[in-house]
């Protein structure tokens, strides 16, 4: 319940800083201090499981452990990418204080989308979470990229916002109970009726949409190379593990019964977001848009989780939704250093930056999935799910067989970083302050740590 | 659990401790003194750890078993047994041996080389201890990665495909073994934790022999586990991408995949392999015979034709391990008794054959057979050592390398006759290759190339020393390595039972 409350406070804190405080350097201080307040008043909650502000949502919203960790894994995690590129932030445009505003809405909405009970919240959430997000696409306003992506966002956004809305009424109609909270639709094991069956499959569209999944994707790679990089970073991982958290909590709620329906619908999607991402990720030259690719790849593993809905898939949604947020927002941070986003760009990194280019290594095999990684663990507990689950066992084997191809776009990073050698001597300097190396070895750290004692994470679902 | 720090713990923490060390000393030759003590370190621990190998008195100094993930049911659980001793010894013999004839060469950015060398024997030592399929899982990648590095930072012309190549060939491989312990793993008998979930499966070794698993289940999952360890051995046709990477790899990791990496993939078969999966091995082994005797006469007749030097002691490495698999799938007493010999010899021979390759090319520049000649006049010591071990490589009589095979090939006779002429084939083979390439290269007359050869220096002939002393130990006395190993050969046979 802190979460809720006080992101959506402190944007409101951020928004009216921005009208008195001038200096540019202010906001950026004020969001990690905000920040890192809601983050252990938040942590504080999942431990005590009292929240600081009781307020009466009759049952709209709940907290579990599970939720309340995965928020605490989003906070931390937003909480690295303010440390880690904050400075870029100011480097996008004059209005810094209303881009932090922005992101703190966000997460109020990644909270709400965590933590919803009924549809209706559903939809609230995922829309808190959504429009900000087309704004921040297109704050670089000079940069028609910028524009287009934002409008095709936004555009994109619109239409599956209308087809989530068409499938809540459908489900709503097919209820007997006619009831929005999800745990009471009462849909039955036997055969679906036709209005649950639609609300279904919509929101399974809708949603794929939001978390990229194929062939729902079109949007991404475009949207994820327009938007200014910074925000890339968070829209490629805070809000798309979000999004599949929102997944899973609606699929194992509302539809868990009827599994066996729609999984092979799933599986569908998996290996095409799978093959997609995966294929498409081996032909880019630039690594921003290999990235966004690779996110769609990503979340092609994720999937599993929704394909499986077991314990494992939910201990795996924590792990994925860490080591992957972790490693990209990493990863990124490290490619906003540089001046030349192509693959030549990272030639011999590992000469002029070592600590640089020895983090970004770490992020890549984590990202590969190369265990003492968390990258490792989570692939392994989302495979470890699907096998559990007992149905399709070909699908885990498909899924390996991509992460062989994902390991071949990035280790040509790798490769280019320890095994080039540098272009020219001249070009820009990479500037990386000790507090960004600091920053970006802790994050290094967190990969290790939770690679080695996983359980550091899904311990606290078993409280 | 001991209170006291076990000897696995020790082969794995010291180059694991050593590796991380070296990245931050001082001075380059600061490193390579630094590997070369620890390597020679674990080896001194390792002959004083031969002297507590009895079961029910020193349990406590040979096995550690932690609880690493609780949920999961995961221990961190290494240990010693007979094989993995054989093992653990031929990776703690090969590194000194490495490191000491390799010592006067100059490596760019000695600091990382030497520590990525140690950290890999980290890995491989954690591999052949690891009693828990996820920590064997865990091993079996990080042995991957330092060579990953090694070979793409130090190797040759073509270093960056080749190795990738070889990278993502053993990738595959082991994410689809992954799958097999996962799903093996969900089938073990689930035991109560206390605080919290019931029903907590189990990695370790023995629930994974335990499992109940159907005919129809296990025949897939050979597969699964097959293709890896195919991978890694190599066998026919997964082979593709060791003649590439042995040719590409600096010649210091050359050593150590083709002496002891190889053997991950004939260590798996063995522990991880037929005691888990003993109705489709009993279904598949003649298949897997086959591919690897396809394997043996293919790649002898490959190395025949080999003017790469490189490329030629690279199709030998993968005839001899043919032999070594299709006589543990043979499973007969003999023959896998054989092959847990030679697994033990081939790992020391092949390192003597890289060191004279290693030399050859380093002084004359090149490495085609047919521009070489007379170098037994440029250098005749180093002729006379190479040549015993070449005899070895041919596995003649008095060397290590002949009871062996002589065993191999006579239980595999015993299981079909067949096997054993076209197995007996590969080594017929071999003389030819090994004596033509021996006549090529150091008899005849010198050439311009081979005239400014110089005879070996003395760290290279230590090394080479050492190897002929273990070529005629064990040529001699193959006892001690029979007594070393025959526990895990008659656990294989009973599992099968």
């Amino acid at each position: 319940m802190n979460s809720i409350i006080l992101t959506a406070v402190w944007g409101v804190v951020m928004m009216l800083s921005g009208a008195f405080i001038r200096n540019k350097q202010t906001p950026k201080f004020l969001a990690i201090i905000g920040l890192s307040l809601i983050s252990v008043l938040h942590i504080r909650e999942l431990i005590t499981k009292k929240s600081l502000i009781q307020v009466d949502v009759h049952n709209m919203v709940t907290f579990d452990y599970f939720n309340l960790t995965f928020i605490a894994i989003v906070l931390s995690c937003t909480l690295i990418y303010f440390l880690l590129s904050a400075s870029e932030v100011e480097k996008v445009g004059p209005h810094v204080a209303e881009y932090f505003a922005l992101i703190f809405f966000v997460l109020c909405g990644v909270s709400l989308a965590a933590s919803f009970n009924t549809l209706l919240m559903l939809f609230i959430g995922i829309e808190i979470m959504s429009i900000p997000l087309y704004i921040l696409t297109g704050s670089d306003k000079r940069n028609l990229k910028s524009n287009e992506a934002a409008l095709k966002y936004f555009l994109m956004g619109a239409f599956s916002t209308g087809i989530m809305l068409l499938g809540i009424a459908f489900l709503y109609g097919g209820s007997p109970n006619a009831s929005f909270f999800i745990d009471n639709l009462q849909i039955g094991g036997g055969r679906l009726s036709v209005l649950t069956a639609l609300g279904l499959v919509f929101l399974l569209i809708s949603i794929s949409f939001k978390v990229s999944a194929a062939p729902f994707h079109f949007w991404t790679p475009d949207v994820y190379d327009g938007a200014p990089t910074v925000f890339t970073s968070f829209m490629s991982t805070i809000v798309k593990v979000a999004g599949f958290f929102a997944f899973i909590r609606l699929f194992q709620n509302a539809f868990g019964i009827v599994q066996d329906q729609w999984q092979s619908l799933i599986a569908f999607i998996t290996v095409a977001t799978l093959l997609i991402g995966n294929i498409t990720a081996v032909f880019q030259q630039s690594v921003k848009r290999m990235l966004a690719y690779s996110s769609i790849a990503q979340a092609g593993f994720m999937l599993l989780a929704i394909f499986a809905l077991n314990a494992k898939a939910k201990e795996g949604i924590l792990l994925y939704a860490a080591a992957y947020s972790l490693a990209t927002i990493g990863f990124f941070a490290i490619l906003m250093k540089l001046e030349d986003y192509t693959i030549e760009g990272f030639n011999g990194l590992s000469k002029k930056q070592p600590v640089l280019a020895f983090a970004a290594t770490v992020f890549l095999l984590s990202l590969t999935g190369i265990p003492l990684t968390a990258g490792f663990q989570s692939k392994f507990f989302m495979l470890m799910a699907a096998i559990e689950n007992g149905h399709h066992l070909w699908l885990p084997i498909v899924a390996v067989l991509f992460a062989a191809v994902s390991a071949y776009y990035y280790f040509r990073v790798i490769q280019a970083m320890y095994f080039k050698e540098p272009s020219q001597a001249d070009g820009h300097p990479i500037v990386a302050t000790p507090l960004f190396k600091m920053v970006l070895l802790f994050t290094v750290l967190l990969i290790l740590i939770i690679g080695v004692y996983p359980e550091i994470l899904i311990g606290w679902m078993y409280r | 659990m001991g209170t006291y720090i076990t000897f696995p713990e020790l082969f794995i923490l010291l180059p694991l401790l050593g590796g991380i060390i070296a990245f931050f000393v001082s001075s380059g030759p600061a490193a390579k003194r630094m590997a070369l003590f620890v390597s020679v370190l674990v080896w001194a621990i390792f002959v004083v750890a031969l002297f507590y190998t009895d079961r029910t008195k020193y349990i406590a100094y040979n096995n550690v078993n932690y609880l690493w993930l609780k949920y999961l049911g995961s221990n961190y659980y290494v240990g010693l047994d007979a094989m993995g001793r054989m093992l653990v010894g031929l990776t703690a013999t090969a590194f000194p041996l490495i490191f000491i004839a390799t010592a006067k060469n100059n490596v760019s950015h000695p600091k990382s080389f030497y520590g990525l060398m140690l950290l890999s024997q980290a890995g491989l030592m954690g591999v052949f201890c690891a009693f828990d399929a996820l920590t064997f899982y865990f091993f079996w990648e990080l042995a991957l990665i330092p060579v990953y590095f090694l070979c793409s930072k130090w190797g040759g012309e073509k270093r960056i495909q080749a190795t990738f190549k070889f990278f993502v060939y053993t990738f595959v491989g082991s994410l689809l073994m992954l799958i097999g312990i996962i799903y093996v793993y969900l089938h073990t008998e689930p035991r109560t934790i206390e605080g919290g979930i019931t029903a907590v499966h189990s990695f370790t070794v023995g629930s994974f022999y335990n499992v109940a698993l159907t005919a129809m289940e296990q025949k897939w999952l050979f597969v699964l586990f097959f293709v890896a360890f195919a991978i890694k051995m190599p066998i026919f046709p997964f082979h593709t991408w060791q003649p590439d990477a042995y040719d590409q790899s600096p010649t210091p990791v050359t050593m150590i995949m083709s002496g002891i990496m190889v053997k991950m993939g004939l260590f798996g078969v063995v522990r991880w392999l037929i005691p888990v999966l003993p109705l489709a091995t009993k279904q598949f082994a003649s298949i897997a015979i086959i591919l690897s005797i396809i394997g043996i006469v293919y790649a002898s007749c490959l190395a025949m034709v080999q003017d790469n030097i490189k490329r030629l002691v690279a199709y030998s490495s993968i005839a001899h391990i043919g032999l070594m698999c299709a006589s543990i799938f043979a499973l007969n007493p003999t023959s896998v008794q054989g092959a847990m010999i030679q697994m033990f010899t081939h790992g020391i021979n092949i390192i003597g054959l890289w060191i004279v390759v290693e030399l050859i090319e380093r002084q004359t520049g090149i490495k085609n057979i047919s521009a070489l000649g007379g170098l037994a006049q440029k250098a005749p010591t180093l002729t006379i050592l190479l040549v015993i071990v070449a005899f070895a490589n041919i596995a003649l009589p008095l060397t290590n390398a002949f009871p062996g095979e002589f065993m191999m090939l006579s239980g595999l006779y015993e299981v079909k006759t067949w096997y054993a002429i076209a197995a007996g084939l590969g080594v017929i083979l071999s003389a030819v290759y090994t004596l033509n390439m021996i006549q090529k290269v150091f008899y005849g007359h010198t050439n311009d190339l081979t005239q400014t050869v110089k005879d070996i220096a003395w760290n290279e002939k230590l090394a080479l020393i050492i190897i002929v002393a273990f070529v005629f130990v064990l040529g001699i006395y193959p006892q001690l390595m029979i007594e070393l190993t025959k526990e895990s050969v008659a656990y294989l046979l009973t599992t099968m039972r």
